[in-house]
């Protein structure tokens, strides 16, 4: 059929095959890019086929096996590679099953806040004056709450879970995405695009989302991922404070609450979860730092 | 200066009153608080009686203007479980608190500037690469796990300072450092970009033309003019850390604000929970405020804005 294409359609076949060999180049060249790529791919395949990899089942408990120490104790031993917590649940099958908590939660947050902060700041950033100004009033309430006390309070008000927790995160954490929506289209808005398509007449809806948005999707994928970070820190936090995810979910901030009473004398309790968390966090960190890197070409602006 | 200081305190004082008016809808949420103040045992006449003492038979409004006009004379009426002015108890918790956050911001102040003046000295070098290492790590650790391992490290297997307790200077060092150790990646590279900036201006070449020496020309021109925004991002993040105090309170066991919130909040003890939130929230307020003015004071191009 390849050769029934005609130009354009060939022309554009080109460009996306360029940009996804320019893709590829500079993610090889910029490390904490790739580094946070293999990480997090690496992480989103373990939670995704958790029921084949994870060697026992989260919920099993075992109590002839309680507190097996992980493999590189001298005791440690094969069928449990991380050990056992204290109802001689399996550890690693708790972590794999956990990630899918810790990904879900900062993925739908991410979505839930930036829905929120970015038609916020578009449409502040876009209209400007009274608009502008509800906004920025908006924005300065939402600062000068705390968010962690708020989100428990309001967690244990609505009672901790997976949905709660969601919700809850989704509807505090869009105010960085409503700053740089607003001043991405701000610079925008007397570009000669947006101004062509005004004067075309062409509808509101049709300029905002055709126009302004693609035009400041980069920025908005940044703070995508510092949101996502963000958020499985916080449902860590809250689930350890126990206003989160409720046991027996393996939530990873819950699996450091449970170990806290062991940690004197075994304390991988909890730097194995303390450890994953950390981890993913940091990958999602730096995957964050080389979308910044590769949208702005002149290197690194800090 | 005067009007923008009129307008910004205008705008400071209205998103108080709307922080208070969600504060009191929280209370609103909690369900029917006579019933929670009555617990399991009351009767149905011990609920109303309690639901005239304490005016919640009223309607919403007066309650709402009743509650904000005691908590503008700093009355936030009577907690449910201690039984105890609420004021009393955030008065006593307060100092525990206040010490956590001005040694935390101490620790993170003392160890941003100097290692992003020599980041930015440096560039490129394995100081600047290093302070990157610690500013991105930063931003990955959960504060409450870092406290644990700093717990078991420093309290447990070494023994250099205790792990609980708010009776002397020694308790509050490892907190003061879990909660320091958050604020540091932000003001580190702000003090590194603004040393950058600041060092190519047209003044340090100048100084530098005249012949002064290297130490002066960064520590008396380039510093001070670079840690400005610092000083004023030091204070926002004050406003954070008390806000952040309820986590490290709670791994810490100090008896501040915090921990006196997370009590509050397992308890649904409501009163607590919201003077807690407005007083907190307030602290931040009016801390942005004085940074705001701050900026505005040494930067003329801001008062515009």
């Amino acid at each position: 059929m390849a050769h029934t294409l005609s130009p354009p359609v060939a022309a554009e076949q080109h460009l996306v095959g360029s940009w996804q060999s320019r893709f590829l180049r500079s993610t090889l060249n910029n490390r904490s890019l790739a580094i946070g790529l293999l990480i997090i791919t690496t992480l989103g395949v373990v939670a995704l086929l958790a029921p084949w990899l994870a060697p026992h089942a989260p919920y099993l408990q075992d109590t002839a096996n309680r507190m097996v120490p992980p493999i590189w104790h001298e005791t440690g031993s094969w069928t449990h590679p991380l050990g056992t917590d204290r109802l001689g649940r399996d550890y690693l099958s708790r972590l794999i099953y956990g990630s899918r908590i810790s990904l879900f939660i900062g993925l739908v947050v991410a979505l839930i806040s930036g829905l929120i902060g970015t038609t916020l700041g578009v449409l502040a950033g876009y209209f400007g004056g009274r608009v502008d100004a509800v906004v920025s009033y908006l924005l300065t309430t939402r600062l000068a709450m705390p968010v962690v006390l708020v989100a428990l309070a309001m967690a244990s008000l609505m009672g901790g879970s997976m949905l709660s927790v969601t919700l809850l995160l989704g509807l505090l954490l869009w105010d960085r995405f409503a700053v740089v929506a607003r001043s991405a289209t701000q610079q925008l808005r007397d570009a000669e695009y947006v101004q062509a398509a005004q004067a075309l007449g062409c509808p509101l809806p049709y300029i905002l989302l055709r126009e302004v948005l693609p035009n400041i999707a980069g920025a908005l994928i940044v703070v995508a991922t510092l949101e996502v970070a963000n958020a499985i820190l916080l449902e860590a936090t809250l689930s350890f404070l126990g206003m989160g995810v409720q046991p027996p979910s393996p939530s990873w901030g819950l699996m450091i609450a449970e170990g806290k009473a062991y940690m004197f004398f075994q304390p991988w309790v909890i730097t194995i979860p303390g450890s994953a968390l950390f981890i993913l966090v940091l990958a999602i960190n730096l995957l964050g730092d080389g979308l910044r890197d590769l949208s702005a070409p002149g290197g690194r602006n800090e | 200066m005067r009007a923008f200081v009129f307008k910004r305190t205008l705008i400071a004082l209205s998103v108080a009153f709307t922080i208070s008016v969600l504060c009191f809808s929280l209370l609103q949420l909690s369900g029917d608080l006579a019933l929670s103040i009555g617990g399991p045992e009351a009767t149905a006449e011990q609920v109303e009686q309690i639901r005239v003492e304490y005016g919640l038979d009223r309607p919403v409004l007066e309650q709402f203007t009743t509650w904000l006009w005691g908590a503008v004379q700093l009355d936030f009426g009577r907690s449910y479980y201690y039984q105890s002015d609420v004021m009393d108890l955030v008065v006593e918790r307060l100092p525990v608190t206040m010490t956590l956050g001005i040694m935390s911001l101490a620790i993170a102040l003392g160890v941003s500037i100097p290692l992003g003046v020599v980041a930015a000295l440096k560039r490129g070098s394995w100081i600047d690469r290093m302070a990157m290492a610690i500013a991105v790590t930063g931003q990955a650790m959960p504060n409450f796990w870092f406290g644990l391992t700093l717990i078991i490290v420093f309290a447990v297997k070494l023994q250099w300072f205790p792990a609980a307790g708010s009776d002397s200077w020694q308790g509050f060092v490892l907190p003061a450092i879990a909660l320091g150790y958050y604020a540091t990646p932000a003001m580190m590279r702000l003090t590194r970009s603004g040393m950058l900036e600041v060092l190519e201006a047209d003044y340090i070449r100048t100084a530098r033309a005249k012949g002064l020496r290297t130490g002066t020309v960064i520590f008396k021109h380039a510093l001070r003019n670079a840690v400005i925004p610092v000083v004023a991002l030091a204070a926002v993040e004050l406003g954070f850390m008390l806000g952040g105090s309820v986590v490290i309170e709670t791994v810490f066991s100090l008896r501040g604000l915090g921990q006196l919130a997370w009590n509050a909040i397992s308890r649904n003890d409501y009163p607590v929970v919201q003077a807690i939130v407005l007083i907190i929230a307030l602290f931040y307020i009016v801390l942005t405020l004085l940074a705001d003015i701050l900026n505005a004071v040494l930067d003329p191009r801001l008062r515009a804005r």
